[in-house]
């Protein structure tokens, strides 16, 4: 499944909706950090489909998700279970580092 | 089992992909490890791609992005035919050849890669403050990527800690942001060039704490503060910033060549004078994991072209070379 893109008024009930693990990625167009990891994701995504999904928000559209969890620096990955915020992952990473650091929840 | 290549070359900033353009133009089929991706400086495309306007780089009259450069060479190495690998070496071999080299499980018997020739352009990376507080705020306030987490900071007050040019373009570049910018500095003095000093004194934004350090960062769930200490008095006062930029220097990417390769005190790797061979044949240096001298993209691109020379013609030597370019040495 690829990427959902959540906006300031639609994350709350998407993550509150997923009967899956939702990957939220806080990024923006001037991060270039944040371009290098998005591949990455999406083959995490592909490669978890029945467990995980991953949802986009952009910082700079959509400023007020990012401030109510604190994101101060992107990427910032929050991942949310149940509607609740159960992991946060600040800074682009490798991908077997990523999969590692989300090994339970997959 | 993957064939031999002739040459690998580890690291893609200025250095690793200069090596690989003239390596792929001497038709040596280069791989190139790229690394993985990051927030410091150590990912694909190196320290250009956490910085904005590049404007020493010859060619470029009104400057060039970081990203744009370096996604330029990547573009170019790619073009003639060096494969690009988003992976990260773990580990090498360079007791026999072909040189082994390893990406993910560092323990297995078989290495990833082998080549009869290997390039380092592992390039450099940040230091931190080393402070047990930094692990707390990283991601909140503290932060290893001007360009990323400006934005974050509007209308604050935020801190870098250095003198160098990089300090002072993340200073100017977050002026863009923040209300105030302090720049904390350890001595009376900046490092910096002089057009950025000038750059930096001239904006209003822009204020300096001379012959400090930072000793502790304070906060509960985010930076509120950082603890400075005069390096002449002692004194002991906090600045409030809820942002922290630290540019106080480099060092080398050379963990993994520890006991393999000779290197200076800091770790930089040696080279031969006048040349960029290691005390390992076949094995070459180029770019800042060699340089703590220079250490500019020009240099890194410079020292990249002479390591791909240098592989090209050892390989030569040891009767290696394609035959097409051992009849043509001169095009390059």
């Amino acid at each position: 499944m690829p990427a959902v893109t959540l906006s300031d008024t639609t994350f709350d009930e998407e993550i509150a909706s997923s009967s899956q693990a939702v990957l939220v990625d806080f990024w923006a167009e001037w991060c270039g950090p944040c371009k290098k990891i998005a591949p990455v994701l999406d083959e995490i995504a592909a490669e978890h489909a029945d467990t995980l999904r991953v949802a986009k928000l952009n910082v700079d559209d959509h400023p007020d998700i990012g401030r109510r969890y604190q994101v101060m620096s992107i990427p910032t990955l929050l991942l949310f279970k149940d509607g609740e915020m159960v992991k946060r992952l600040v800074g682009a990473k490798g991908k077997a580092q990523l999969l590692d650091e989300l090994s339970e929840f997959l | 089992m993957k064939p031999v290549r002739n040459v690998a070359i580890v690291g893609s900033g200025p250095a690793g992909l200069t090596a690989a353009i003239y390596t792929a133009r001497a038709n040596l089929a280069p791989l190139v490890l790229e690394g993985e991706p990051s927030s410091t400086t150590d990912q694909p495309g190196g320290q250009l791609m956490l910085t904005t306007d590049v404007e020493n780089y010859p060619g470029f009259v009104e400057g060039i992005q970081g990203p744009d450069l370096m996604g330029a060479m990547r573009a170019q190495a790619a073009r003639f035919g060096a494969e690009l690998v988003v992976e990260r070496v773990s580990r090498v071999d360079f007791s026999s050849r072909p040189f082994g080299l390893w990406v993910g499980d560092p323990t297995t018997d078989e290495p990833t890669h082998r080549a009869k020739a290997v390039i380092i352009s592992t390039g450099a990376q940040s230091i931190m403050l080393g402070l047990e507080a930094e692990a707390r705020f990283l991601g909140r306030g503290l932060s290893t990527c001007a360009t990323c987490d400006g934005f974050f900071h509007q209308g604050s007050a935020i801190a870098v800690v250095g003198g160098g040019d990089s300090a002072m373009e993340e200073a100017l570049f977050l002026s863009k942001f923040a209300d105030t910018v302090t720049v904390i500095h350890r001595r009376d003095e900046l490092r910096a060039s002089k057009i950025m000093q000038e750059r930096a004194f001239k904006n209003e934004k822009i204020a300096f704490r001379w012959n400090a350090v930072v000793q502790d960062l304070v906060g509960d769930d985010a930076l509120e503060g950082a603890l400075l200490k005069d390096v002449h008095t002692g004194e002991t006062s906090v600045l409030e910033v809820t942002g922290m930029f630290v540019a106080i220097g480099h060092r080398p990417n050379t963990d993994l060549f520890k006991g393999l390769l000779d290197m200076d005190e800091g770790g930089y790797l040696l080279t031969l004078d006048g040349s960029t061979a290691t005390n390992v044949a076949g094995v070459f240096a180029a770019g800042d994991v060699a340089d703590h001298t220079y250490r500019q993209a020009i240099t890194a691109a410079g020292t990249g072209c002479m390591a791909a020379i240098d592989a090209e013609r050892w390989l030569e030597a040891q009767g290696d070379a394609p035959a097409d370019i051992a009849e043509t040495p001169t095009e390059w």
